[in-house]
């Protein structure tokens, strides 16, 4: 295939926020998830843990639990405010002051009909759940302390609040409190500091499992309010509980970043009857604080401090042979599964986006040459030529740089789209809004390569455009025929800027005709999202790949899947594809060799060459290495048509420049974890 | 590593008229493992327990009557088998007193062997050559038995082996002066007969065994002037090739007989690696004496070395000598450069000495001419003239020690290895019958040519030691790679020195013969190491590789053979007290540091990963290749 410059990029300080709340909906099997900086993630677990939807952060938002109530989600935080957000619209929908001072929690009753919260000023407020919004109904009686933790028993008539050392069961009709469990302080020197109940969990059967800052975890009766059995698991804090749906494991959080299971078994094999909850296993996949924890039916999904996401399945669950294969089962899911970084790819120009500034950087340069594994001398150093900090509090939720490196977008939620043209002869005009305040939200952006037109999707059924970037800019809309429910999440344009290709999170790909404003077509549905995808710049074919590794080529002229595709849908994709755990983020293409598709997940990056044989199953996939040892004269016998490079890894972008260079941007986990604070507990060596 | 365990007497023996022949036909195994069933060379069958040496039964046939034939055990019938004149099988059980009394079938020829393995029929080879199932015969014992071999064509050794469900029966023939091996195959019967290549000599093979290795069927003959030749026959071998096919060999060991030949010897496989000889008079040997060598095939040393042999089954050797049948368990480790040649000398040392003696062993034997043993026989003839010289034999020490230097000095690498290993042969065997005669100086220099090593000249170092001449000594145990234990030991008895330190031995087999050192010795010895360990200690920066010094580890090595060799006897003795004390203080504070070294050891290795990130910078271009 031949040799390739690598500009390798490491100066993108992307830095994840911490998880701080997770709740998941066994119904939907979706799972919400919110980070420090308020903004929330929903993951389909039926489809490959896709990153389904992304709603961006604000200053003000803090988040300190999540609840669904059927397909709604709510949010509470120390900002006072109980939020529902807009799935649809991917922004909150409303905002509710509960005037409890900073809540900590928030549940809901297995009916979906009430909310509870938990109040600093130690009030229990109950809300009713209706059509289109939420109303306050009462206080349960009002305690002495703060409420940090509530659990609803599944028939509805108790709630037990975790307090400061205590935990109050109150009875729900009346609400009156009924009983009242005093929690130990820890030992020594924190015999002083008051015992935070950090997480209860009210069972069927009256039992209450409570997780406390003295590193217990408690089992108590709720009908007599007695201690059961203590479980000290930890020096520090036990900050996060989940039960799983049968109610026969509770899974604990530690501040030493380990997960802990509990079952409720029969300690010995006589005594079926006997059962009682009994320390089981301990998971360590975090190094810092666990705060957010679900069990679900086949995994431990956890997340703390660290930022990252850890779905640890459940073996016992599963057939024996994955781990009779030695397959690491452990999925950690780093980075976010959209774009943060914009290619403009002929001028060589990169657009970094965080969630309060853009980073514009020309890429260095080199004039020498050299051979593969050679690293280059710098002739000139790659340069910072814009920081752009956004306004108002609402975070960036998308950026897109045009080809030319000319103009550049962002958007926010709910405030306006601003452009900024970048070009270095003219003095740098201020961001200005371009579109009208009816398409202001939009949770992605596109400049087309050849014009300097702009779409981006502002509502669920509609695209809009603004070309020609002038104040009197034309703006139009493409109103979708058909009703849609979900929002868009990745768009694609053609290098001629005649197509626009869209996706949403029902699976489905529209592909627009921009010149007539019309819908062109629409690709068959398949099964999982798409995760990314591009029309080639001169066939107009377009490649999706999907969040379950399936790669589809659709000649959009022709309205069909092209013959490449049917032939590698026939042959299938190898195994070692197929079985890869991070979705494909970027589609590219080749400008110089039609028959080459750049493509990158998290831990390669890969060119397809259309040309080349596929693989079949039994094809050593990953064959760069045996390539590499071969003759000249033995090699192609060898070659298929994915050639696979896993040198650089931690990818967040990888992009084929007009130039023939490849652009690859790295962000090192270690550096990540290098600028997360110290865990509350460095375990020694040999202690 | 082989070793050769104390061995035990099993059962007296009746002195037979002639020295030659043995007083024992044979001896087979039961279907016990620790059973032994000896027949002797007249009437008797022995059932032996060999580990508690005690006979469990004993049959003998009428006076008059002869065994022609060592008897077997059935192992599926559980049934004994013998022959008696030729001609008579007899059958019967191990509770059956009376071996007249025992199921008998007179058939119609001579038989020479009845054969016996686990797992396959008992199988009747007759004289002439036939072969018949035992079962088969008795149910029609009179049957026509037919001739396969020739006149004056007459069966030497015969053995049988069961592969693959496949039966085979081996035997060699002896036909004027030509060998041939049949090979029968049973089940379909198929017999192929191989001739074997003749001998320069024209010598007659002393000994053949058979092993099953890998599918093939490897056959190792010694011949009387010291060759063991191996030759592999496939067991799907060709099928339907009419005639007689020449057999190839290739020779596995090449023995130092001197000039003599070997009288009566045998060799038998005891694995891949290891053969074991018998009878063989070794080089520096006064005559008459036989010795049971192991050798390891692949290095060519000798490993470990006592008296005669006959049988091998299941890791024990039976071997009758003298008056007494003997059984001497053995063990071959796998085989292996380190284990053959001890525990590595210090590395300065090991590179230079010990490479010029084993290599040259190679070429010697498998090296640049495909002809090797040809041309060995050539060049051995060209030295014999050479040591032939007079003054070796009668001169005095000087004329000696003139004549060798000139030896010494003049002859190439390859000549110089053999002649060199003769000479010293010779002047030692001189000096062990004239006591008188002692030529130090002629044997130094031959020390000094580093082409002698233990094995050739074992007696050297304990004539050295003998007329302690601890010069010699020295430079042998610096220059030798393949001293036993024994003499390692030994030396130390008599004199403690760096070069001791630095012989290579073996752990497990230098631990028994350190016992035989008394408790002052092993005190002298310990203060000393204890001495030598300090001062390295005090000055281990500033320490220059001095040669002929031992390591660190040697000396902590030693320390702890000897302290597992005589802890008990060191804590009763009262002057070993302050030096017990010693070194176990400084095992504490070494325990200690290793511990304190443990905990950082994670540190450091993460102190190690971090180079390499540091080293991938914010921004980089670089060129990569795709295929």
């Amino acid at each position: 295939m031949g040799e390739f410059k690598v500009h390798r990029v490491r100066f993108f300080d992307y830095m994840p926020t911490a998880i701080r709340a997770m709740a998941f909906n066994a119904h939907t099997e979706r799972l919400a998830l919110a980070r420090m900086d308020g903004s929330v993630e929903i993951f389909n677990f039926t489809d490959h843990y896709f990153q389904e939807k992304v709603i961006p952060g604000k200053d003000s938002r803090s988040i300190e639990s999540l609840c669904w109530v059927g397909g709604r989600l709510f949010s509470a935080g120390l900002n006072g405010e109980i939020a529902e957000y807009d799935l649809e619209n991917l922004r909150p929908k409303y905002s509710l002051e509960a005037y409890g001072g900073p809540i900590w929690t928030i549940i809901s009753n297995t009916q979906g009909t009430q909310l509870a919260i938990g109040c600093e000023d130690g009030t229990v407020k109950l809300f009713e759940v209706l059509e289109e919004h939420i109303q306050f109904e009462r206080n349960l009686d009002r305690q002495k302390g703060r409420i940090i933790s509530l659990s609803w028993h599944p028939s509805g008539t108790h709630i037990a609040a975790g307090m400061m050392d205590m935990i109050r069961v109150f009875d729900v009709p009346t609400g009156h409190a009924v009983q009242r469990l005093l929690v130990d302080r820890g030992f020594g020197g924190s015999k002083s500091r008051e015992t935070v109940v950090w997480s209860v969990a009210f069972l069927s059967d009256h039992t209450v499992v409570s997780g406390d800052s003295a590193g217990k975890v408690q089992v108590w009766d709720g009908h007599t309010g007695t201690l059961v059995k203590t479980h000290l698991v930890t020096k520090w804090d036990v900050l996060a509980l989940s039960v799983s749906k049968d109610e026969s494991s509770v899974v604990a959080g530690t501040s030493e970043g380990t997960v802990i299971q509990f079952q409720f078994i029969a300690p010995t094999l006589h005594q079926q009857q006997d059962k009682e909850w009994v320390r089981t296993r301990t998971f360590k996949n975090h190094t810092h604080d666990v705060r957010a924890l679900a069990e679900i039916e086949t995994a431990i999904v956890s997340g703390g401090m660290d930022t990252h996401l850890v779905v640890r399945p459940l073996l016992e669950k599963f057939d024996e042979n994955i781990e009779m294969a030695g397959f690491d089962p452990v999925l950690l899911l780093f980075f976010p599964q959209r774009n943060l970084v914009s290619c403009a790819k002929k001028a060589g120009l990169l657009l970094f986006q965080f969630p309060g500034q853009l980073e514009l950087w020309r890429l260095g340069d080199s004039d020498e040459h050299g051979k593969p594994g050679d690293r280059l001398p710098l002739k000139r150093k790659p340069e910072k030529l814009l920081l752009l900090k956004r306004k108002g509090e609402d975070h960036i939720c998308c950026s897109a740089l045009s080809s030319c490196g000319g103009w550049l977008a962002y958007s926010t939620v709910s405030s306006v789209l601003y452009t900024l043209h970048t070009s270095s002869a003219s003095p740098r005009t201020p961001p200005r809004c371009l579109l009208p305040p009816a398409n202001h939200q939009s949770s992605l952006l596109l400049l087309p390569s050849l014009s300097a037109s702009m779409c981006t999707p502002s509502s669920p059924s509609q695209v809009s455009g603004s070309s020609n970037m002038s104040p009197q800019l034309g703006c139009s809309s493409l109103e979708n025929h058909r009703f849609l429910l979900q929002p868009i999440h990745l768009m694609t344009t053609s290098g001629d800027g005649k197509w626009l290709a869209a996706a949403n999170s029902d699976c489905e790909i529209h592909v627009y005709n921009l010149q007539k404003l019309k819908l062109h077509c629409i690709v068959p549905v398949y099964g999982s999202c798409p995760s990314a995808m591009g029309i080639h710049p001169t066939t107009n074919n377009m490649t999706v790949v999907h969040a379950d590794q399936q790669l589809f080529e659709y000649s959009i002229v022709e309205k069909q899947y092209t013959d490449w595709s049917r032939k590698l849908q026939k042959q299938g994709l190898h195994n070692v594809w197929l079985d890869r755990d991070t979705p494909v983020t970027h589609v590219t293409f080749n400008s110089k060799n039609p028959n080459q598709v750049v493509l990158h997940d998290m831990h390669m990056f890969c060119i397809i060459d259309q040309s080349l044989p596929l693989p079949d199953q039994k094809t050593q996939f990953y064959n760069q290495m045996t390539l590499r040892s071969l003759s000249e004269q033995e090699r192609p016998s060898h070659l298929h048509a994915f050639k696979i490079c896993k040198t650089f890894q931690d990818l967040l972008c990888v992009s084929l420049l007009d130039d023939q260079s490849l652009v690859v941007v790295e962000r090192p986990l270690l550096a990540i974890t290098s600028q997360l604070p110290a865990p509350v507990r460095q375990k020694k060596f040999a202690t | 590593m082989a070793t050769l365990f104390e061995g035990f007497t099993l059962c007296g023996l009746v002195q037979t008229s002639s020295a030659s022949d043995s007083a024992i036909q044979g001896i087979e195994l039961d279907g016990d493992s620790d059973h032994a069933v000896v027949t002797d060379s007249t009437r008797a069958v022995t059932l032996y327990k060999v580990s508690d040496q005690k006979p469990l039964g004993s049959w003998t046939v009428k006076q008059g009557q002869l065994l022609t034939c060592p008897a077997v055990f059935n192992f599926q019938t559980k049934e004994y088998v013998v022959v008696s004149d030729n001609k008579v099988i007899r059958v019967w059980k191990e509770e059956d007193l009376n071996l007249d009394k025992a199921f008998k079938a007179t058939v119609s020829a001579d038989v020479w062997r009845v054969h016996s393995a686990p797992g396959g029929e008992l199988v009747v080879l007759f004289q002439r050559g036939a072969v018949r199932l035992l079962d088969s015969l008795l149910s029609a014992p009179q049957q026509p038995i037919e001739g396969i071999l020739s006149e004056k064509e007459v069966i030497r050794w015969s053995t049988n082996i069961v592969a693959e469900k496949q039966h085979f029966v081996l035997f060699t023939t002896e036909q004027r002066g030509e060998h041939f091996l049949y090979v029968q195959r049973l089940n379909p019967n198929t017999l192929q007969k191989y001739r074997l290549e003749r001998e320069d000599s024209g010598a007659s093979p002393l000994s053949f065994s058979a092993s099953l290795r890998d599918k093939h069927i490897n056959l190792l003959y010694l011949y009387p002037n010291g060759c063991v030749y191996q030759s592999v026959v496939a067991v799907r071998g060709p099928v339907g090739l009419e005639g007689v096919q020449a057999l190839p060999r290739s020779l596995r060991l090449r023995l130092p007989v001197g000039e003599g030949e070997l009288g009566a010897a045998s060799a038998v496989a005891l694995d891949e690696a290891h053969v074991a000889v018998v009878g063989m008079p070794h080089p520096s040997a006064r005559t008459g004496k036989d010795f049971l060598c192991i050798w390891n095939t692949n290095f060519q040393t000798l490993q470990a070395e006592i008296l005669r042999i006959v049988w091998c089954y299941l890791g024990k050797l039976f071997v009758p000598h003298g008056k007494a049948l003997s059984v001497i368990p053995y063990e071959c480790q796998k085989s292996s450069l380190a284990s053959a040649l001890g525990k590595l000398r210090h590395p300065g040392i090991a590179v230079s000495k010990s490479s010029v003696a084993i290599p040259s062993w190679n070429t010697l034997l498998h090296g640049d001419q495909p002809q090797g043993p040809t041309k060995i026989v050539d060049t051995r003839k060209s030295v014999l003239t050479v040591v032939h010289l007079q003054p070796l034999q009668t001169g005095p020490v000087e004329e000696v020690r003139r004549e060798v230097e000139a030896l010494v000095s003049r002859g190439d690498a390859q000549d110089l290895q053999l002649s060199v290993g003769r000479l010293a042969c010779q002047l030692v065997a001189r000096s062990q019958v004239e006591t008188a005669f002692y030529a130090p100086g002629a044997l130094a220099r031959l020390v000094q040519t580093q082409c002698l090593c233990h094995s050739m000249c074992p007696d050297l170092l304990l004539l050295a030691l003998e007329h302690k001449d601890y010069f010699l000594c020295q430079l042998c145990l610096q220059l030798f790679p393949d001293i036993p234990e024994v003499v390692t030991c030994a030396c130390l008895k008599t004199f403690i020195g760096n070069e001791v330190l630095q012989t290579p031995y073996s752990d497990n087999l230098l631990v028994p013969h350190l016992k035989d050192l008394n408790a002052p010795q092993v005190i002298l010895f310990l203060q000393y190491l204890q001495f030598i360990y300090l001062k390295y200690s005090q000055d281990v920066y500033t320490q220059t590789p001095v040669l002929r010094s031992p390591t660190m580890t040697q000396i902590i090595d030693w320390v702890c053979l000897l302290l597992d060799a005589h802890f008990t006897v060191l804590v009763m003795a009262p002057d070993a007290k302050g030096l017990l004390s010693n070194l176990q203080s400084f095992v504490k504070s070494q325990v200690k540091l290793f511990s304190e070294l443990g905990k950082i050891e994670g540190s450091l290795q993460e102190l190690h990963k971090m180079k390499p990130s540091k080293d991938i910078s914010q921004y980089s271009i670089e060129v990569i290749e795709l295929f």
